[in-house]
């Protein structure tokens, strides 16, 4: 039985190997300075993935800036303040919405936000990153929270402090190394969205940091390329693909390197 | 957990705090009005007939979305077909048999599976896996089982199948890494039990999985949950057609892949408000999945203080 076990864990692996070299292989070719940095272009006379670099920095800092302190602070809710049936509710809610498609979190950024303004924008893009976030980080700001000793709580309470300034101070300082790697893995997740763009921020072929306007991001322009009948859109979307990869991959090592000791 | 003092601040931050606990069940209830309101016109004109219906013809104005339902139930069935028995596999593999130092590093590397985003599953499916389903999968299982209906049909790597097989290795992961919390979660006692009894290790493992089985069913249930909703990789594999084939090499179409295909060709109104009705349909189904499979899993992990790994 080990052996079937460990073939099934095998294969698991292997796959995940030669997904990845595949890509390494088939992107590093089409990988260079100007790649990086250019602008779309028609089929035949090159261009690259700047505009989506872009757009995706601008995507996910919008993100960030919405979803870290909300998932957070959801956290710190169902971990330090909340009780009973609502909070029970709550901490449902939050497990149940990390399952929700991210497609459905588009139509629904879509009809709330797209609609009423008439247009595609960067700021809808960012909400609809910031909604798959916040479960995410409201999570596991739960659970490093519940990891800090309650005689921590204690001896802050003992010396007087109320309960805002021990949480705030005492508490949330203790998890902050775990909260930050849990906020860097929803960025890494959410650096990967495409459903959820395709119908908020879109897709744009020109540099844009306009929040109330269309942008171009990796993930939509790896998808346009790669469904697109041109050779040389294939190869660019493989080398869009290697670009999302190491920076999805870098995020999940690092993490792993910084949390190893404590888990 | 603390119980409410009278300082003015805590009582500022408990309110701030309860707010933004609102907010979480705002924004659920808020997707299901929007949802709702905005699938209004393709709902009254259809009523249940919308999920009963075969044709989809936007240009006639015919909306049904049984060839939708069909295929993102079909190819969630064979993803799980597929990934439940290798999830099984691996966790036991981690949690009950290789050495402490072997397990973690591939541990990591199968949960590094599902890191790997949507279109880039769909981007190594079309340019990979699908070529080689059709040039050395395909072929001969048509010869082998050709007279099942589920296996004729012309040749293409993009249908049913290949989307089925991408979900399955989507989901390997999510399974695996809830199923391990499940097995973790079982205490050692029954182990020792089972063994001073004078069972094999095998036994042994029977015994651990039946103990955690509501919590494998879970986590079973839970994959489930995101094979329905997977998007961009489908979209890629699956063919986009919406016509029921019994055949598995058929192109098909699914629940989220019509959406995201569609919604921004969407034209006229009663076009978008069934393509909004499609999204609502995957969402209240997705829920009610997640929401089972939830209470199964925290059942068995969290009596015993196991903390879930899975997102």
């Amino acid at each position: 039985m080990t052996t079937l076990t460990g073939l099934c864990t095998l294969f698991a692996v292997g796959l995940l190997i030669i997904i990845l070299s595949y890509i390494a292989y088939r992107g590093i070719g089409s990988l260079n300075f100007r790649f990086l940095v250019d602008s779309p272009r028609p089929v035949g006379e090159g261009g690259g993935i700047g505009n989506a670099i872009l757009g995706s920095v601008v995507l996910l800092a919008l993100s960030s800036a919405f979803g870290l302190p909300l998932g957070i602070s959801v956290g710190i809710y169902l971990a330090e303040v909340g009780k009973g049936r609502f909070t029970s509710a709550v901490r449902f809610i939050v497990d149940t919405l990390t399952g929700i498609p991210s497609i459905v979190t588009g139509v629904f950024v879509y009809a709330i936000l797209v609609l009423p303004m008439r247009h595609f924008s960067a700021f809808a893009g960012g909400v609809a990153l910031a909604l798959i976030m916040i479960p995410i980080v409201a999570r596991t700001t739960e659970e490093m929270l519940k990891l800090v000793p309650h005689s921590l709580r204690e001896g802050a309470l003992a010396l007087g402090a109320p309960q805002w300034r021990v949480i705030l101070g005492v508490v949330l300082p203790a998890a902050a190394s775990g909260i930050a790697t849990g906020a860097m893995l929803a960025i890494a997740r959410v650096s990967g969205e495409t459903a959820p763009l395709l119908f908020t921020a879109n897709g744009s072929r020109f540099f844009s940091y306009y929040l109330d306007r269309p942008i171009a991001s990796l993930t939509v322009q790896i998808y346009n390329y790669a469904i697109s009948p041109y050779d040389e859109w294939h190869a660019q979307a493989w080398a869009a693909t290697l670009v999302l990869m190491t920076l999805i991959l870098g995020i999940n090592i690092m993490v792993r390197f910084i949390t190893r000791k404590r888990f | 957990m603390l119980s409410p003092t009278g300082n003015t601040g805590d009582a500022i931050f408990r309110g701030l705090m309860f707010l933004v606990g609102l907010f979480m069940v705002s924004v659920v209830i808020a997707m299901v009005i929007a949802l709702a309101s905005d699938s209004m016109m393709s709902i009254r004109q259809f009523g249940f007939g919308f999920l009963k219906s075969l044709h989809w013809n936007p240009i006639k104005g015919e909306f049904g979305a049984l060839p939708f339902i069909y295929g993102t139930i079909v190819s969630s069935l064979i993803a799980l077909l597929i990934s439940v028995p290798f999830s099984l596999g691996i966790a036991v593999f981690l949690v009950e048999q290789a050495p402490h130092y072997v397990a973690r590093p591939i541990g990591f590397l199968v949960e590094l599976l599902a890191a790997i985003p949507s279109v880039v599953y769909g981007v190594w499916g079309i340019f990979v896996l699908a070529p080689f389903l059709r040039v050395y999968i395909e072929p001969p299982t048509a010869t082998l089982l050709g007279w099942l209906p589920l296996f004729q049909g012309p040749i293409t790597g993009i249908g049913l199948l290949t989307g089925g097989i991408i979900l399955a290795i989507m989901i390997t992961p999510i399974i695996s890494a809830v199923v391990r919390d499940v097995l973790a979660a079982v205490p050692g006692s029954q182990r020792e039990a089972a063994l001073a009894l004078g069972a094999t290790k095998w036994e042994m493992i029977r015994v651990v999985l039946v103990n955690g089985a509501p919590g494998i069913a879970g986590a079973v249930i839970l994959g489930l949950g995101r094979a329905l909703g997977e998007t961009m990789a489908v979209t890629m594999v699956i063919g986009n057609r919406p016509e029921i084939s019994l055949s598995l090499f058929a192109p098909s179409y699914t629940i989220a892949s019509a959406i995201a295909n569609e919604f921004t060709e969407a034209t006229d109104d009663l076009y978008l408000s069934a393509l909004v009705e499609l999204g609502l349909i995957l969402f209240l189904v997705t829920f009610v999945v997640n929401g089972i499979a939830r209470v199964l899993v925290w059942n068995v992990t969290r009596k015993t203080g196991g903390v879930g790994r899975a997102a």
